[in-house]
């Protein structure tokens, strides 16, 4: 006997049930393993013991109500149902990421340091303007370079800004497209939320079925898909803050949509796609420490191989250096809002 | 001397223009037209009453002036113009064309060579310089900077900003940025200037300025001004013509002395009952026009005149009489200074005014 045999007895489905629910030939939920462990038969359920409803429990009531582990067998037979079809889509969509990925990797190994070193220095001084900065970055680099630690965080590097490069560029028109139409903004947002409160592991789980381990677009699809929210954010709402009196000035003296957009929008709305541009990139270094479970280079493995392996001095170190590339990259994205602020506001 | 209005050239016509702001703007028309009140509308139908049966005539070369208190429909009447807002009902004819009927490119074209526009609250470009700014209109037209900076440079320097042309907005006061605003639509070269509430955000001392300023660029320019101000002396010193609005419809319009003199309703007369009037009435407005020489003239006063000046020619006698004569020296009418002084206490409402209409 089970608690809710009644239920299926009163909406007379004892038929749909099939026979007594002892002789089920389903695989036996938890609870009747321990009843069977624990030996002799269930004793009659207190009220204050009454079981949840749940789909187990009214399984054992009627053998042809499914029980939940059928849900996630479900939902991974379905997935794997579409498995190919989306791979066959995906694969060759995606494949530019791996090009990507692999080139700027292979380039930024393959190139002397003493080209990559005064390379970054160049960008520093180009986006900043600004002594402090370039010597920090220098003394930076240098030091995780003293450290022997140049390699791995020259992949960390690249990884970043082939996928923070890859968010701006799909981002930024998607947030202009939120911006432009409020039912879009609102089928956006939950998706945004969504991706942004799920914890990061969770990507690489579909993401490992779809594509395989070795391939760099694994690893690049999961940062971009965790990094792009900010930027998409920020650029809807720049546009949207946009001053309305403005737009109406640029509408009474007869400018286009396009005019308006490239003209207004886009150029008033820079600091904040600029603050998204710094989220963004913060955003894809914490994956790419994330992603080194999916064989992501650079300091991750590092940090990796400090937990697997109990290497404490390995794991801090690495730890360290992924702090200052931090660093780096947030006062070099920051310097550049700064001054594209002070140019609108000079 | 004088144009009279009707010999001018109409450029904007507004007719039976209607524009009720909520849900179902069409179904409340009906209401509208059924004689309910502002008022009524809003609470029993939940719709605003932006506009009601307004009629227009724009004449060219004229200076408009729009005036009513706040939420009397001034600024989305104005918008109506270049349509940054589409009526309920009703037609606004430019040089004869409906652009109610215009597809997206002529009002384009519309927006880009016929009318310019001065705002309020300035509406500049923060990121462009005080240049690129006042070159706005010839740079969404597509032309090239080199072409046009001569342009703008010009109008800057009349406008009293040619010092300033490679500042950004910011960086300059509010009157100076509505100069700017000034020489942007000037420089579009368009003959119709849109100017809602245009001098209205400046200091007062400052608006002066920029009035006398507009005053003196519309002496060589004659463009056609649509003027929005909530200002009754601001509205005197421009306005060639002068409509009254009041919760959506016009309360009365006619040459700014011609209300003054004939007040239409009590709204009217409370509306015009603080202002200094021997400042504003001019010599025409109350002399008694003939062209028969009177004896006994104290002197020469020309129609333009405005009391105030006459009374202190006079030293204030009040026993005098003054022949008005024109600019060729033509006696137009004889001012009798006891006239005068009846003008300068207000009148009441004319029985022949829109008092009917208002009370609606
Ligand atoms: N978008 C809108 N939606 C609803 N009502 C509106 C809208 N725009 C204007 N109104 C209403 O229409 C009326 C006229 O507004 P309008 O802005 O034209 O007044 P105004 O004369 O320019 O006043 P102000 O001197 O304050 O600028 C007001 O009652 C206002 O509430
Ligand atoms: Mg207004």
């Amino acid at each position: 006997m089970a608690t809710y045999d009644f239920v299926f007895d009163a909406l007379g489905l004892r038929g749909w049930c099939g026979e007594a629910s002892t002789d089920t030939n389903a695989p036996m939920s938890m609870d009747e393993l321990l009843a069977q462990s624990g030996g002799g038969d269930a004793p009659a359920v207190s009220l204050w013991e009454l079981p949840f409803p749940s789909m187990d429990a009214l399984n054992d009531a009627c053998a042809a109500f499914p029980q939940s582990r059928e849900l996630t067998q479900g939902l991974e037979r379905g997935f794997l149902n579409v498995k190919d079809a989306m791979s066959f889509v995906l694969d060759p969509v995606t494949q530019p990421l791996s090009w990507a990925l692999e080139s700027s990797l292979y380039g930024i190994l393959n190139t002397p340091w003493w080209i990559v070193i005064p390379l970054l220095m160049a960008i520093t001084w180009f986006v900043s303007r600004s002594w402090g900065l370039l010597a920090f970055v220098t003394l930076s680099i240098a030091g995780l370079a003293f450290i022997d630690h140049y390699d791995y965080a020259m992949q960390t590097l690249a990884i970043i800004f082939v996928c923070a490069f890859i968010c701006v560029l799909i981002g930024v028109p998607i947030g202009i497209a939120m911006s432009r139409s409020d039912g879009f903004q609102n089928g956006a947002i939950p998706v945004l939320d969504m991706l942004q409160t799920l914890p990061p592991f969770v990507y690489l789980i579909p993401l490992i079925f779809l594509f395989s381990v070795t391939e760099p677009k694994l690893y690049g699809i999961a940062i971009i898909l965790y990094a792009i929210v900010p930027v998409i954010r920020l650029t809807n709402l720049g546009i949207r803050m946009v001053d309305p009196y403005v737009m109406e000035a640029a509408e009474a003296f007869g400018m286009t949509k396009r005019q308006k957009l490239y003209g207004v929008q886009i150029p008033l709305a820079l600091p904040n796609i600029m603050a998204g541009v710094n989220q963004t990139i913060m955003m894809s270094l914490a994956m790419v420490v994330i992603a080194s479970l999916v064989s992501a280079p650079g300091l991750g493995v590092l940090v990796l191989r400090g937990i697997r392996n109990l290497e404490l001095g390995v794991g801090l170190v690495a730890g360290l250096g992924i702090v200052i590339l931090a660093v780096i990259l947030d006062r070099v994205t920051k310097a550049s809002l700064a001054r594209i602020n002070a140019q609108q506001k000079s | 001397m004088r144009q009279k209005r009707d010999d001018k050239r109409t450029t904007v016509e507004i007719r039976h223009l209607y524009k009720i702001f909520g849900d179902d703007p069409k179904g409340a028309l009906a209401h509208v037209e059924a004689g309910l009140s502002k008022a009524e509308i809003l609470k029993e139908h939940n719709h605003v009453v932006g506009l009601n049966d307004i009629n227009v005539e724009v004449k060219e070369g004229d200076i408009t002036v729009m005036m009513g208190l706040s939420g009397s429909g001034k600024s989305t009447l104005i918008r109506h113009l270049n349509r940054l807002i589409e009526p309920t009902a009703g037609e606004v004819l430019v040089d004869g064309e409906d652009i109610l009927s215009y597809g997206e490119e002529a009002l384009r074209r519309l927006r880009r060579e016929k009318m310019s526009m001065v705002f309020q609250n300035f509406a500049l470009l923060p990121h462009r310089t005080v240049l690129e700014n006042a070159a706005l209109a010839p740079a969404v037209r597509g032309v090239k900077r080199a072409d046009y900076e001569g342009e703008a440079r010009k109008w800057l320097d009349r406008v009293g900003l040619g010092g300033n042309a490679d500042q950004y907005p910011s960086a300059l006061s509010g009157g100076m940025q509505q100069r700017v605003g000034l020489a942007r639509a000037l420089t579009s070269n368009a003959p119709i200037m849109l100017m809602d509430e245009a001098f209205s955000a400046l200091d007062p001392l400052i608006r002066t300025d920029m009035q006398d300023l507009l005053l003196e660029l519309q002496e060589e320019l004659a463009k056609t001004v649509v003027f929005i101000s909530h200002d009754l002396d601001e509205a005197l010193k421009l306005a060639d013509h002068l409509v009254i609005l009041k919760d959506g419809y016009v309360v009365q319009q006619d040459e700014p002395q011609a209300i003054l003199m004939n007040p239409g309703d009590d709204y009217i007369v409370d509306f015009i009952s603080d202002i200094n009037r021997a400042r504003v009435l001019r010599v025409r407005s109350v002399m008694r026009p003939t062209a028969q020489p009177q004896p006994n003239v104290a002197g020469q006063v020309h129609p333009e005149d405005t009391l105030e000046k006459v009374i202190a020619i006079s030293g204030g006698e009040t026993g005098l009489r003054y022949a008005v004569t024109d600019d060729e020296g033509r006696q137009v009418g004889i001012l009798e200074m006891e006239e005068l002084v009846r003008a300068l206490v207000p009148t009441g409402a004319s029985e022949s005014g829109m008092r009917a209409r208002a009370s609606a």
